[in-house]
């Protein structure tokens, strides 16, 4: 294999591991620019985790267990939205709690299924490449054919969950900066009173893009367990959800910045996987399978520091974090 | 948009605007009880009354913000209830805000459109159209793709008040409108109001400043502790009876000033310059002299450096450049504590008034040891000698409550800023500043304030007095040192100096420079007073 195909291959890797945090980050994204901050994305994309892959195991039909692995999620974030909005529970202690009980109800829920796998029918479906084109016309003219080649190997030989992916973050920043709509919910995360002086329903609103984007961390979680591993382990998001929350500060809230974001750390995830099967470097200490683990969260505080640092930049919704009460005085 | 425009509106009886009985209570406060109030539709009605008299809640039942306990609302004729303010919005009622509900991060535009329009589309260019027309019409100036947080407060009124027009309102509520402006821009404000009373449309101007509402308003509804006390013809009374009306009783608005002969300098702030963190020049080489026995005023938009000033004296903050001497000595780089101890003493009211100087949660005597524990012999604290001192305020300045003991979130604003006044007081300092003092406060504690500040400075204490009202600062203060942008733009005599030079300071001109032009200001007002505008 030449080198551009190891680059080509390398990028469709990283791609696909990317594939959950986007979800993740987008759907967060839309929950806090309307001044939400969810810190149960993990706990979100367990219950979409587990509710997507038991009804994958049970029903065999891939539909029903997108719609499940939502749905979890969706009823995660609606617990979450009427503690918060409703009842105006603090968010952060809110958002942790609904990560310990999203855990804690995936693992339970999938502990009849452990060892488990897929089904054939599911497998080829979330193994399909729906835009892989036919490239033996030009697999022999110069310079074009191998471009092409490379091209369809680092871009078109994914899952259709993958361009999914990329078509929900596109029409994520479509909606927050160019629809009526995604004006309000900009102006009700920056200042819910101004929001409501305006005649924004600042409640429903909230309501609304909390629970779809904790739909959205549930589809990042139906990535995991249906389509990357097609089995089921306990605590199989494995922290990426906090990961997650880190990111979403990273690329400013900007669903389209996401997908650069989180192509860079589904990369450094492959990277280290990739260190390890090298015999050499394999048994170094660093990089070991802790280690690996770890990279990932060195490089979530080192970006958190660097985006901190930039003090003039805009740092988030105004009111990220604040409940919103009408008749304060 | 509009929805009002129905038949019944166009008959000139039946009121804009109709409340009746109005109640409504927030836990143990009555804020309203029984108010009645009506507005014709062509007429600016002014809403008059102290703080805490009520103006406010009433203005926030009528744009949805609270419901009422009791009583009922009709807008032209119709019984109303609204739930939220987007339901008064429906029916053309539009609130500006005392403090502006914008959202900073955001253009003119987008917080003009927020909120209105239908499905998926933002309809930008139709927008920009429309509110170039509104701009128009009333004679306002606005750019549109500019930032919020980078207009100036008169700027910011403006998208506020082309927010509610461009809603298609026509009943429109103006709390204190003018309490952040410069004398300029009020009467900006004034035209622009006179305008949309030639539309036709009913204008609520809320204010305590007296003036103001004999200028502009013609009938006028007096509120006092939560009661409507009448409504008049503003041509109809003098000014004294309609602060008889709003006290309760009658009042003597003048402010004592008396003379001190000053026995030297106590303050002398040279070339002092301060940056953020992000090197943006807070102040920038401000320089002054206080004497003793003397009340400096320091006028000036809000932001204009005042409160880096403060803290700059009071050690908070360390300056990149310049001297601070006090009494010949440099204080720069000394410990705030040093600094008290050197008799320099600092009160700053915040706008929430309970953010800086005083822990809500504790009680008055806590909180007046809060200054001075650390100059208590011994590791333990000396309850004893606070809870004296805390007796002794409460008794010198007359300040309502239970008890020394009694939590300070539970005071009124008025109370709460005479424990700040007392504490500092208390310390005997040869240097006061003090900020805000009178923040929200009605006439009488107002006056109180005066007074404690007049028996200081005839102590030879010397006093940093930085207030927002204008007039108080001319009639209280010996000179009045104007700041915009954290320069000193002058320091002039207060009782030299007219209000109109100030307003203009305050935007960027020198003193030299407002002596010319007030004077053909001043002409082209006469000449439209002659001409009639009402």
């Amino acid at each position: 294999m030449n080198a551009g195909m190891m680059i080509a291959l390398f990028l469709a890797s990283a791609i696909r591991m990317s594939i959950p945090l986007l979800l993740g980050t987008v759907g967060e994204s839309l929950t806090e620019r309307s001044g939400h901050l969810n810190l149960g994305v993990e706990g979100l994309m367990m219950m979409g985790a587990a509710t997507g892959y038991v009804v994958a195991y049970r029903t065999d039909s891939i539909i029903l267990a997108i719609l499940a692995g939502m749905a979890g999620a969706g009823l995660g974030s609606l617990i979450y939205a009427f503690l918060t909005i409703s009842m105006k529970t603090r968010q952060d202690v809110t958002g942790l709690a609904l990560t310990i009980f999203g855990t804690g109800f995936a693992n339970t829920m999938g502990k009849a299924l452990a060892g488990t796998t897929t089904s054939e029918k599911i497998r080829a479906f979330t193994k399909g490449q729906p835009f892989k084109p036919d490239l033996t016309a030009v697999s022999e003219v110069p310079v074009l054919g191998p471009a092409l080649e490379y091209i369809s190997a680092a871009l078109l030989q994914h899952n259709l969950f993958v361009y999914l992916s990329f078509a929900i973050a596109v029409f994520a920043y479509w909606y927050l900066f160019h629809t009526r709509p995604g004006l309000h919910v900009r102006s009700t995360g920056e200042n819910p009173a101004a929001a409501d002086a305006s005649g924004i329903r600042v409640t429903s609103l909230r309501y609304l893009h909390v629970i779809v984007g904790g739909m959205f961390c549930g589809l990042g979680g139906f990535y995991i367990s249906v389509v990357n591993v097609g089995t089921w382990l306990d605590d199989i998001i494995a922290g990426r959800g906090w990961i997650v929350v880190a990111l979403v500060i990273f690329i400013r809230w900007h669903p389209l910045k996401a997908i650069a974001g989180t192509l860079l750390f589904g990369a450094l995830e492959i990277v280290g996987f990739r260190m390890q099967q090298i015999p050499a470097l394999g048994s170094l200490p660093i990089f070991s399978q802790y280690a690996i683990d770890l990279y990932p969260y060195l490089m979530t505080i080192i970006v958190l520091v660097i985006t901190y640092a930039r003090k003039k930049a805009w740092q988030g919704p105004a009111s990220l974090g604040q409940p919103y009460f009408r008749e304060d005085r | 948009m509009s929805k009002t425009n129905t038949g019944s509106n166009l008959r000139a009886d039946v009121p804009a605007i109709d409340m009746q009985g109005i109640c409504k209570a927030f836990g143990q406060v009555q804020a309203n009880s029984d108010i009645c109030f009506s507005v014709r539709k062509g007429e600016i009605h002014a809403l008059l009354g102290e703080n805490g008299s009520g103006k406010s809640t009433l203005m926030n039942i009528l744009s949805g913000i609270y419901q009422p306990d009791a009583g009922s609302v009709h807008v032209y004729g119709q019984q109303v209830f609204f739930r939220s303010p987007r339901d008064s919005i429906k029916r053309g009622i539009g609130m500006i805000h005392q403090h502006f509900k914008l959202v900073e991060h955001m253009t003119a535009l987008e917080n003009i459109i927020a909120g209105t329009g239908q499905g998926l589309r933002l309809n930008k260019k139709q927008a920009r159209i429309r509110i170039s027309e509104f701009s128009e019409k009333f004679d306002m100036a606005v750019e549109p793709d500019r930032l919020v947080s980078d207009m100036s407060v008169g700027e910011k009124q403006a998208v506020e008040i082309l927010k509610v027009l461009y809603r298609g309102a026509d009943i429109l509520v103006l709390d204190e409108p003018t309490a952040v402006l410069t004398p300029q821009e009020i009467r900006k404000l004034f035209k622009i109001m006179g305008r949309m009373r030639e539309q036709g449309k009913a204008v609520v101007f809320i204010s305590h400043k007296l003036n103001e509402v004999r200028e502009m308003s013609d009938r006028i509804t007096v509120l006092h502790k939560g009661r409507t006390v009448a409504t008049v013809d503003t041509a109809s009374l003098s000014a004294d009876a309609l602060i008889e009306l709003m006290v309760g009783r009658k009042v003597d608005l003048a402010i004592n000033r008396p003379r001190v002969v000053s026995d030297g300098v106590c303050l002398r702030v040279e070339n002092l310059t301060v940056q953020d963190i992000d090197g943006v020049k807070k102040l920038d080489e401000v320089s002054f002299e206080l004497n003793h026995g003397e009340i400096l005023g320091v006028a000036g938009l809000a932001g204009s450096g005042q409160k880096e000033l403060c803290e700059t004296i009071a050690g908070l903050i360390n300056p990149s450049a310049g001297s601070i001497s006090f009494h010949d000595k440099n204080i720069v780089g000394l410990s705030p504590r040093e600094i008290i101890s050197l008799g320099i003493s600092m009160s700053f009211i915040p706008e929430d008034r309970l953010g800086m100087g005083l822990v809500a949660s504790m009680d008055i005597a806590d909180n007046i040891m809060l200054k001075d524990y650390a100059f208590h012999k011994g590791p333990m604290l000396q309850r004893r000698i606070a809870r004296k001192k805390a007796d002794n305020i409460v008794k010198q300045l007359d300040i309502q409550t239970p008890g020394i003991f009694h939590t300070v979130s539970k005071l009124s604003g008025g109370n709460i800023q005479k424990v700040i006044l007392g504490r500092e007081i208390n310390l005997n300092p040869k240097l006061l500043i003090t900020a805000y003092a009178v923040r929200g406060l009605d006439i009488n504690s107002s006056h109180t304030i005066y007074n404690l500040l007049n028996e200081q400075k005839m102590k030879g204490v010397a006093v940093l007095y930085i207030g927002e009202d204008l007039d108080v600062l001319l009639d209280l203060c010996d000179r009045v040192m104007v700041m915009c942008q954290g320069q000193v733009t002058g320091i002039a005599d207060a009782r030299k100096i007219s209000k109109d030079q100030v307003g203009l300071m305050m935007t960027g001109l020198t003193y030299h420079e407002t002596v010319n032009s007030v004077k053909t200001d001043s002409m082209i007002n006469e000449s439209e007073k002659g001409a009639g505008v009402r």
